[in-house]
């Protein structure tokens, strides 16, 4: 257990400014809802895409189809860290000539993206793939980079970064616990 | 996690659920445009297969290639074995040639357990005489849960020639495990002394067992297996103990029929039967695809961090078990 009190650097509010703002950078950006498809990135990508089409929709009038689009299978890690559970993907039909955007917590390494690329053409040939994250805490090792972010992070690497949503966690926050011991247990739960 | 996968026997609850939970995540990708994932990139699967098969040679070998696996297909004819090379020998082989992970069917009862002395790589047992099928016991009961909802409390009859049946060891014991109640009936002849001990009932009143069941289970007549006569004509067996249009409308209306395959329409089961809206025969071959990558991907992840360990110094509970 950690000593120290995990600090909150976003409340609620700002994670639901963050999610209208990143919306709005959507529709600009694609002029739009038209041919989008938000693809959160399970476990919390999930309820944060069904967010940001809600906050789409009441932008542009009609909130752009969202699913969840799970990249177990396809991760780089399965040789070392074994196999881990699969979560949901139901997207829609097909992907075909659309504009989809990755949607996830935190983007770290940028592996957990590298997979979700490889998941979403085996769904079809998008016609653009957009990255959106809540958090972006740095510390890539792969050339990855997010087209609409809700805060940068600046962290050490043994840090654990937790963006926790309503849906899953049963608050609206994000938190960093600075305890390494915590950290290794949260980089093995997958942060991406 | 489960090192070699000999037997339903060696399978907790809570390991069968991990194993059907999986595999719904697998189903899906049958239903894709690209009806394959890099999971298993770079590892080989062999199919070491000494008797014939096609749903299950062919279903691990789908299943091995939509996770990307390369496949090796090793049958008893045409093979060395013909010239008379053993088991070790053959398994040793193999090894020497990188495999993985070995599917095992073989007309020995024990020879899966025997090969996890032999080779590193993770076993599957895909049939072994009389005694394990362990796979089909796993599809069956995705495949019950997927269309009832549920297993624990079901009532489950398992029909037919038990005696000769890995199948029907396997699946009575994979659904009591579950908690569904099992019972177990057909020709005095043909189920063995020993069924009770596998954690079921035994009746040989089939057409008072119908009424209260669930999930029928009709097992094959295995000719090929028979070396006298267990009863005297396959009019008079499909006349007492095949289910054809009437017994079906005895069962109630929400139970469901299956069967392993290859089916003896006419014998243990009619056409109509068959072919009714509620025999799940078709969705237990699709189902196993999805539960054999389901069980590949879960027995082949890892080892990189943790090599395997020699298979004679068993370190858990679980790994014991799991040999």
């Amino acid at each position: 257990m950690s000593a120290a009190e995990p600090t909150e650097v976003l409340g609620a509010e700002a994670i639901s400014r963050s999610i209208r703002r990143i919306a709005h950078e959507i529709s600009e950006r694609n002029e739009g809802a038209r041919d989008l498809v938000l693809a959160g990135i399970p476990t919390r990508g999930a309820p944060l895409a069904d967010r940001l089409a809600q906050a789409i929709g009441d932008i542009e009038g009609q909130a752009p189809p969202a699913g969840s689009l799970d990249v177990t299978l396809y991760r780089d890690d399965y040789a070392t860290a074994g196999p881990r559970p699969l979560g949901p993907t139901d997207l829609v039909d097909s992907v075909d000539g659309k504009v989809v955007v990755l949607v996830d917590d935190v983007l770290f390494t940028g592996r957990t993206v590298r997979a979700a690329l490889d998941a979403v053409m085996d769904l079809g040939r998008p016609r653009a793939v957009q990255l959106a994250v809540i958090v972006d805490r740095g510390h890539r090792e792969l050339p990855v980079r997010a087209d609409y972010v809700g805060k940068n992070l600046p962290t050490s690497r043994d840090t654990a970064v937790q963006v926790e949503l309503t849906e899953v966690d049963g608050v609206d926050r994000v938190v960093i616990a600075p305890d390494p011991a915590d950290s290794a247990s949260r980089d093995a739960g997958g942060t991406s | 996690m489960i090192t070699h996968l000999l037997s339903m026997e060696d399978l907790d609850a809570e390991q069968i659920g991990h194993i059907l939970d999986t595999a719904e995540g697998f189903r899906d990708i049958a239903l894709r445009p690209v009806k394959k994932v890099p999971t298993l990139r770079g590892r080989t699967v062999c199919n070491l297969f000494y008797e014939d098969s096609t749903r299950t040679r062919t279903s691990f070998e789908l299943a091995a290639k939509r996770l990307s696996a390369d496949t090796l297909n090793f049958s008893a004819k045409g093979s060395s074995v013909s010239k008379g090379e053993s088991l070790k020998d053959t398994a040793q082989t193999l090894e020497a040639m990188g495999v993985d992970a070995i599917v095992i069917r073989h007309e020995q009862s024990g020879a899966a357990q025997t090969l996890t002395r032999f080779v590193q790589a993770r076993v599957l047992n895909a049939g072994d005489g009389w005694h394990q099928h362990p796979t089909q016991a796993l599809l069956d009961l995705f495949t019950v849960r997927e269309h009832v909802g549920r297993l624990a409390g079901l009532n489950v009859a398992v029909v037919g020639d038990v005696l000769h049946s890995r199948v029907a060891r396997s699946v009575v014991q994979g659904f009591a495990t579950m908690g569904a109640n099992v019972t177990v009936c057909g020709p005095p002849t043909l189920v063995p002394a020993s069924a009770p001990s596998w954690g079921c009932e035994v009746t040989y009143d089939l057409d008072g067992l119908l009424a209260r069941t669930d999930v029928l289970y009709l097992l094959r007549v295995q000719r090929e297996r028979m070396t006298e006569q267990f009863f005297p004509s396959s009019r008079e067996y499909a006349r007492i103990w095949g289910v054809g249009r009437d017994r079906l409308a005895r069962l109630p209306d929400e139970a469901v029929v299956l069967h392993p395959g290859p089916m003896n329409r006419g014998v243990e089961v009619t056409a109509e039967v068959a072919d009714a809206p509620n025999a799940l025969i078709t969705a237990q071959v699709t189902n196993g695809i999805a539960v054999r990558m389901s069980c590949l991907y879960l027995m082949l992840g890892g080892e990189q961090a943790a090599p395997a360990e020699p298979v004679t110094q068993a370190t858990t509970a679980e790994e014991v078990a799991a040999r």
